[in-house]
Formats: C-alpha cells, sequence, structure tokens
C-alpha cells in the first residue's frame, strides 16, 4: 500500500512536471502583461518577459513559478504600489529590472518582497529607483544572487533598505552591488545567514546594518562610503572575515560599529580611512585576529564596558590614534600586534619588541574629554605631551600595553 | 650749507644733546671738540640721519633733512672706528659705495695712491688692520667729490705720514670750496687745521669761536685756552 | 631703484655665508630621508610638514636674527649713503626672506616635486612661505627694538615657544578648563589666530585627518573647507606677515645708530 502510494506520487510528480510549460510575455506573444501570463500559470511553469516595459504593481505570485526576463526586460511601478509580491515556495524571480515603487510611510513598499516563504531565488535582477529593493520577511532557504541594486535616496526618513531580511533563517546573500539607499543591507531578527562578496556603498545610513541576528556570517564582502559604515549591534555568534571596511568618513562615522556583541570573530578584514574603523560598546569575547587598520582616526575605539575582547596579530598603520578608551582599566588583551608607532628595539631577535608598545596616547585621552582639542592634532605640544607619557605613564591605562609587539608586519 | 636749530636728543637719563643753533658755512672747516661723551659723535649722526633728533630742525642746502636720503649726495662720512661689513672685500665695498650714490663723470682717486689702496683690493674688510681700514674709509670720503665731508677722528690710529697725508687733503679741498667738519681730540691738530672751534660739553655747546691758525702768540693762546678746557671739565665728567 | 641694489647686496652678502649651504643641505638630506625611507606619503608629509611648521620658523628667526646683528656695520655704511631707510629695512628684509625660500624650496619641496607628492608639495611651499615671511618680520622687529645680541636671540626663542608650544598649551587649558561649554567657535578662532596653527590645520585637513575634526566639530570642518575659512585663514596669515615686518621698518626708521 505504502509503495503503492509512492508510485502514485512520483507519477503525479512526472505528469506534472511534463505539464509544466514555458510561457511568453510580450507586446506579439499571446500574453500581454505579466499578471495574464500568471494567471494562466500553474507551478513549475516558467514565465518569460521579453524585451519591454511593463506596468506592473502589486503582483502576487502565488505559485511554485520562475519568473524571468529577457534582456531589456522592464517592470516599472510608476511610484504606484509594490511590484512583486511572492507568497508561495520555491519561486525564481531572474534577469528582471524593476523600478519606480511607490512610496508609503506605513508599509515599507518593495520591489519584490518575500513574504513567508522558502526555497526562494532573487537573481541577478537590476532594482532601481525603489523605496526597499528586495524585501525578504519571515521566510527561510533563501539565495539572493547577483542582484544589482541602485537607489537614489536623499533623505534617511524618506528612504528604504536595499536588501532588508526580518525574521528569517538560512538566507545566502552574495555578488549583490548594492548603493544608494537608506541602509545596504539590513537584517533584523535574523540567523544563520551568509552575506558574501556583497559590495555596499554610498548608502546614506549603515552599509550593513543589523541588529538581533545571530549566528551570521559576513565573508569578503566591501563596505565604502556609507554614511556611517556598518553597525552590528545586539546580537552574539558573528563571524567577520576578509571584509573591506573604506572610507567611512565623518561626523559619528566609523567602519564597524559593534554595540553589545558577545562572542564574535573580526579576522582579516581591512579597514582603511574610516574616522573611526572599529567602534567597541558593550562587546565581550570578540576576538580581533589579523585585520590591518591603516589611514584611520582612531583604530580602536573601546569603550570601557568592554570585557575579555582578544586584539591579535593585527597591522596598525599610520592611523592617528591607535587605541583610544575612555577607562582607566584594561580588560582586554593586546598582544603580538604591529604597531607602526612601536620605537622599540628586539635585541633578543625574536622578531618581538622587548619593551611594550601602550597605544593609548595621551593625546587621545584628551580628545576623548575634550573632542575640539582634536584641532591640536600634528603640533609640537601634542608630540611632547605624548612623548612624556610613553616614558612615564601617569594618565594612560597603564595595563593596556601589548608586552609583546610585532617587529615587522603581521601576514594576513 | 648746513643749519642747526634746536636740536634735542636723549640717551636715557644722563645724555642729553641740546643744541640751540649752528651754522656750518662752504669753503671752511670746522673742528668739534670735547670730552668723550660730550656728544660731537652724536651731532655728526644727527646730520647724517644715522641719529634722529627728538626735536629741532637740520637742514642741508637749505633742506630740512628729516626723512630725506638724497641730500647725503653732497655728505660723504669717515666713521671713527671705520666698521666695515668684515665678510666683503675692500673692491666691493668701494663699488658698493660707488654704484649706490649718483653717478659721477670723475672720482678723486688721489687719497687712494698715496694710501697704496690699490694693493688691498682683494682683502676682506675683516683682515684689514684698524690703521688700513681708517685709509680706506679715507679715501672713500675724498673719493666723490662731495660738497661736505664729514670725518669723526680722522687721525686717530693713522701714523705720522698718513695723517700728514690726510691733513694736507682736507686742507686742499677747504680751499676748494667744500665744507669739512671733523672731530678730534689733538689740540695741534686743530691750530693746524680749524677756521672755527667748537668744544662741545654734556650735550651743549660750550664754545663756538674763530680758531687761529698754526703758531704764533694767538695760536699759544688758543692752545692754552683748550687745554684749560678740557682741565676744567674733567673733574664735572668724573661726577 | 635703490632696493633692487640693496637687495643685491644683501643677498650677495647672505648667500657667502656657508651656514646657508649646510642648511639647505641638511634639510635636504634629512627630507629626502624621510621620504625615502617612510615610503608612506601621508606619513612623510606629515614629518615634513613639522619640520615646516616647527624647525623653519625657529632657524628663520636664528639666522634671520643673528645676521642683523652681525650686519649691523653694513647697514650703518649704507645709511650714510644717500639710500632710504626703509629701502635698507627692505633689502635685509627680503634678502633674507629669500635665502630662506631658497633652502626651503631646495632642500623640502624639491624632494617632494622630485618624488611626485603633487598638489601637497605646492600646499607645502605656500605654508612655508609664508612662515618665512613672517618669522624673518619677527627677527627683524626683535634685532631691532633689541641692542644686545644675547637678550635677543633669548627673546626670539620665546616668541618661538610661544607659538610653537605655549599657545598649543593654552589652547588646550582653555579646552579643558570651558569642557562645558560649546567650544565649536573658539576652537576656530584659536586655531586662525596663531599663524603657525593656522597652517597646520590647513595642511592636517589637506591630509585627510579632517574625519577626526567631523567627530563633534562639523562646523569646524565646515568652516575650514569653506572659501571663507580659506580667505580669512589667508587673511590671518598676511596680517601675520604684514603687521609685525611694517611695525619693524617703523622702528628702524626711527632708530639711532
Amino acid at each position: 500500500m505504502k509503495s503503492a502510494g509512492t508510485i502514485l506520487l512520483v507519477l503525479f510528480l512526472l505528469s506534472s512536471l511534463s505539464r509544466a510549460k514555458t510561457i511568453l510575455v510580450g507586446e506579439n506573444e499571446l500574453y500581454k502583461n505579466p499578471s495574464e501570463a500568471l494567471s494562466h500559470s500553474v507551478s513549475g511553469d516558467v514565465i518569460k518577459i521579453s524585451k519591454g516595459v511593463y506596468n506592473v504593481s502589486e503582483l502576487v505570485i502565488d505559485k511554485s513559478i520562475t519568473l524571468e526576463g529577457e534582456e531589456g526586460a522592464v517592470f516599472d511601478g510608476n511610484f504606484f504600489k509594490e511590484i512583486i509580491t511572492v507568497t508561495s515556495d520555491s519561486v525564481t524571480v531572474k534577469n528582471l529590472t524593476l523600478r519606480n515603487t511607490g512610496t508609503s510611510f506605513v508599509t515599507d513598499v518593495a520591489a519584490i518582497r518575500l513574504e513567508n516563504v522558502s526555497g526562494c531565488r532573487l537573481e541577478n535582477n537590476t532594482v532601481q529607483n525603489s523605496f526597499f529593493a528586495l524585501y525578504l520577511s519571515s521566510s527561510k532557504n533563501c539565495v539572493v544572487l547577483s542582484n544589482r541594486i541602485e537607489g537614489n535616496a536623499v533623505s534617511e526618513s524618506f528612504s528604504g533598505n536595499g536588501i532588508h531580511l526580518w525574521k528569517c533563517n538560512n538566507i545566502t546573500i552574495s555578488n549583490n552591488e548594492v548603493s544608494g539607499q537608506r541602509d545596504g543591507i539590513y537584517l533584523e531578527f535574523s540567523t544563520n545567514s551568509e552575506i558574501t562578496g556583497n559590495t555596499s556603498r554610498g548608502n546614506l545610513r549603515y552599509g550593513l546594518h543589523f541588529m538581533f541576528s545571530e549566528g551570521n556570517r559576513y565573508i569578503n564582502n566591501v563596505f565604502r562610503n556609507n554614511g556611517a559604515g556598518v553597525a552590528v549591534m545586539y546580537t552574539k555568534r558573528i563571524t567577520m572575515t576578509g571584509n573591506r571596511f573604506e572610507d567611512n568618513w565623518g561626523a559619528n562615522s566609523y567602519g564597524l560599529l559593534l554595540k553589545d556583541i558577545d562572542n564574535s570573530l573580526i579576522y582579516g578584514n581591512t579597514f582603511s580611512r574610516n574616522t573611526a574603523a572599529i567602534y567597541m560598546e558593550g562587546t565581550n569575547r570578540v576576538n580581533i585576529l589579523n585585520n590591518i587598520f591603516e589611514n584611520n582616526g582612531w583604530a580602536l575605539k573601546i569603550l570601557g564596558n568592554c570585557y575579555e575582547d582578544s586584539v591579535l596579530y593585527n597591522n596598525f598603520l599610520n592611523n592617528t590614534f591607535d587605541v583610544a578608551t575612555n577607562s582607566p582599566r584594561n580588560p582586554n588583551v593586546f598582544i603580538n600586534n604591529y604597531w607602526d608607532k612601536y620605537k622599540g628595539y628586539d635585541l633578543d631577535n625574536d622578531r618581538k619588541g622587548d619593551v611594550p608598545y601602550r597605544p593609548v596616547s595621551l593625546f587621545s585621552l584628551v580628545v576623548e574629554k575634550v573632542p575640539e582639542a582634536v584641532v591640536l592634532t600634528g603640533s609640537f605640544l601634542v608630540d611632547l605631551l605624548d612623548a612624556a607619557e610613553k616614558v612615564i605613564p601617569v594618565f594612560t591605562p597603564e595595563t593596556l600595553a601589548d608586552n609583546y609587539p610585532l617587529m615587522n608586519r603581521s601576514g594576513n | 650749507m648746513i643749519k642747526i636749530e634746536n636740536i634735542e636728543k636723549s640717551y636715557g637719563k644722563s645724555f642729553q644733546l641740546n643744541i640751540g643753533k649752528l651754522e656750518f658755512k662752504r669753503g671752511s672747516i670746522i673742528t668739534l671738540m670735547g670730552p668723550n661723551g660730550s656728544g660731537k659723535t652724536t651731532l655728526l649722526k644727527s646730520i647724517l640721519g644715522l641719529v634722529i633728533p627728538e626735536k629741532g630742525t637740520i637742514t642741508v642746502n637749505g633742506r630740512n633733512i628729516s626723512g630725506q636720503c638724497d641730500y647725503r649726495n653732497s655728505i660723504c662720512y669717515m666713521p671713527q672706528s671705520s666698521p666695515y661689513p668684515p665678510n666683503l672685500k675692500v673692491k666691493e665695498i668701494i663699488a658698493i659705495t660707488k654704484d649706490i650714490r649718483e653717478p659721477q663723470d670723475d672720482y678723486d682717486y688721489e687719497l687712494f695712491g698715496l694710501f697704496g689702496t690699490a694693493n688691498i683690493l682683494e682683502k676682506r674688510a675683516g683682515a684689514l688692520s684698524q690703521g688700513t681700514r681708517q685709509r680706506l674709509s679715507a679715501a672713500l670720503a675724498f673719493m666723490f667729490n662731495s660738497e661736505i665731508i664729514v670725518l669723526d677722528e680722522p687721525t686717530a690710529g693713522l701714523d705720522p705720514y698718513s695723517a700728514g697725508v690726510l691733513k694736507s687733503k682736507i686742507l686742499k679741498e677747504k680751499n676748494a670750496g667744500k665744507l669739512i667738519l671733523l672731530t678730534t681730540h689733538i689740540v695741534n691738530e686743530v691750530s693746524e687745521l680749524s677756521d672755527r672751534l667748537v668744544f662741545m660739553l654734556e650735550g651743549r655747546v660750550k664754545v663756538d669761536r674763530e680758531a687761529f691758525r698754526n703758531a704764533g702768540e694767538n695760536g699759544k693762546e688758543f692752545r692754552e685756552m683748550v687745554s684749560k678746557l678740557f682741565k676744567e671739565n674733567e673733574p664735572a665728567k668724573n661726577n | 631703484m635703490n632696493l633692487r641694489k640693496i637687495i643685491k647686496y644683501f643677498f650677495g652678502d647672505i648667500i657667502r655665508s656657508k651656514w646657508i649651504v649646510v642648511y639647505t643641505a641638511a634639510l635636504l638630506v634629512f627630507s629626502s630621508g624621510i621620504i625615502y625611507f617612510s615610503k608612506d606619503e601621508q606619513k612623510s608629509l606629515l614629518s615634513l610638514m613639522n619640520i615646516v611648521m616647527y624647525l623653519i620658523p625657529l632657524l628663520c628667526m636664528i639666522f634671520g636674527s643673528v645676521y642683523y646683528y652681525n650686519s649691523r656695520e653694513f647697514i650703518e655704511m649704507l645709511l650714510t649713503q644717500p639710500v632710504k631707510r626703509s629701502s635698507v629695512f627692505y633689502g635685509q628684509y627680503f634678502s633674507l626672506a629669500f635665502t630662506q625660500m631658497l633652502g626651503f624650496i631646495t632642500g623640502i619641496i624639491l624632494p617632494l616635486l622630485i618624488f611626485n607628492f603633487g598638489f601637497n608639495s605646492f600646499f607645502l611651499m605656500i605654508a612655508g612661505t609664508f612662515l618665512i615671511f613672517i618669522f624673518t618680520g619677527f627677527a627683524l622687529l626683535i634685532s631691532i627694538l633689541v641692542n644686545d645680541k644675547v637678550k635677543g636671540i633669548g627673546i626670539l626663542i620665546a616668541v618661538w615657544l610661544l607659538f610653537a608650544v605655549f599657545y598649543d598649551g593654552i589652547v588646550l587649558f582653555m579646552f579643558y578648563y570651558f569642557a562645558d561649554y560649546p567650544l565649536e567657535k573658539a576652537t576656530i578662532i584659536a586655531s586662525t589666530l596663531n599663524p603657525v596653527d593656522v597652517t597646520r590645520t590647513m595642511m592636517m585637513l589637506r591630509l585627510d585627518i579632517s574625519a577626526l575634526f567631523g567627530y563633534t566639530g562639523a562646523t569646524f570642518k565646515k568652516y575650514f573647507g569653506s572659501s571663507a575659512g580659506y580667505y580669512v585663514s589667508l587673511f590671518v596669515l598676511h596680517m601675520w606677515m604684514i603687521i609685525p615686518a611694517l611695525i619693524a621698518r617703523k622702528k628702524f626708521n626711527r632708530k639711532n645708530f
């Protein structure tokens, strides 16, 4: 009985496969617009969109179909509402250009929304001038691959995010390019996802922003020239490796903001030309290993409520301040880093300096208290103060020192 | 030619130059005498514009010299200790002086010849002896045929031969119608050279009278007078 | 024009001193060394900036002042000639500044240009030029006012300390003391009034350290980045250049030799 059921099921599936068909949509085709085609399709069908501009809004995909565009196939939302909403599992949307969604302060209007689905793919689409671009809500096991998102956000309150995840699980976000949105990539209550090889630049607020999203991996992404860099908050078990955080310059700007983060790894990233490369607040047991910090205002700003973090094998190159802190104690570990400002020697030839390096300068403490004093950067007075403090530490935390600083750059 | 009226100039509290009226005419040699610090050099420097009086006027050829410089084309100055920039060669000093003054058709090189200045042209001023510098200085002062020649202690530090040469040059130029203004401590020089003696004391003109040339009774009388002036005023200096 | 002749004499006299050759050579070795060994453009620019902002004013003043004291005979000799006092003053002022410029440009700017630092070298040159003229003015002012050489040099070292260290110290102290007040305007004013600070700030902003200012003082960056800030800074630098030199000239014109 059981085997007969299985056979019947296989037969059914085979028959449905055999009935799977490709439906063409276009000016010269049977179906002139996507919604007509959709209503005549069944799960498993492929709807192919020919070149042309289609006025589409609120197209709800409730069957497991593939929606695929030829080159030059454009869905125009005419600034009205959402363009595509996916409510069925295993839907693929690819090679489409979607543009001009509506804007709303009440609902999060998106170019493509996945609503409570699984196994969907959004691939190789171009989204232009949308409020939210790709919005994944309560979905799992989906792939967002090689999409281009070009927003033209002007103000934070009047713009949405590029790739937005809300209560998702196991999503892969790879090789996308996001620019001109509010946040480039945004995750909230989303877990076990992998974000790799994306480029997020020129977004108004954060290149990447996530909160309450545990166990995610961020690998080989580039976050460049965003309003305030990357913000990671209220989360644990994150892995961030091989990313580049660049050119996040400006008031209250940083490469990476860590706020209330536990048990995470930051490995092999490069931080260049950020006002503060990493700003840490309430961060515990985070390992910062083998990163490069170059040409930043501050390489690390570590607030007093960070405990048991480790800073190892990093290269600190040409930062105005290597480490700044507001605490007189040091509950974290600094060891075997390369500091370009280190003036020590290595007599026993073990490639590690024989005297400790104290990365917190007196002047950085002054600036912490009176930020305006930063105008004195580079002045003779400041050099004198710092030199004096290096010889006899009075104000800087005595224990915040790298006791075995590397003499040469650490390999990355 | 030079007219000085109501000049006042003070240095600190102790010294004040205070001259009511003085006039120097062309074709004469005027000697300024007086103890050290009596204001001779200050007066000369005021005429040259090196020292700027607080009050009063000095006119040269009828023009007020205050703030002016062109009038110095008609004045040549031989300074007391002949300080020259030590790095410069003698020929450069001569060239600069020539370059900076109005160009002339012919220069008076008589003293250059008599003093043998031609032999030291390549030497740096710093390497010259005091006497040699004095001779250079004198030669330069007469080189430009200027109407007024101001000499501050011209013979001090010169050997008798050079001093003689210089004195006869001074007389010669006076006879050519120039005004020569000099300071000296040597009484004989006054009687040898001067037409007029101005004796200064503590910044004021004490005696201003005709001088008597050469020997003879008048000359003797004059020398005695000057010696007496110096003697009388010595204790006053010591106060 | 007599001024040109006088510049020629002074310049010829200064250029003859071995000091300027040694000075230029030392700068040249120093700056090429920094550029060659540090290999990081920003870093070598910072080091060179420190030389320009701090060392050059000091050397400029000492050299100017020592030269003035040593050339009093020359000045006196010139003044007995039919030459305006102002011409003698400016002759000396410009000759000193030009020789310093010569040393500075060959010693620091030339290596920068050779190693292709582009616009930054140009900027450093402008900054250095201002400082040279400003501090040559100060050197002459002090030397003219103070007849005693040792005392004069003592005073000018004090002036240098004031601009290079104490001023910033006072500013820092004030910042600390008034930390609870909005300090942005005070910061702008403080860093505009001192010529060393103005040039340093402008250079720092060029070197992209500007983002540090952004941390709280967006106004500050806006101010110095704006053309208004730029013109005000230029104006202040000009004032520092002109006023001490003018006072020095005035004092020189009334001075007794």
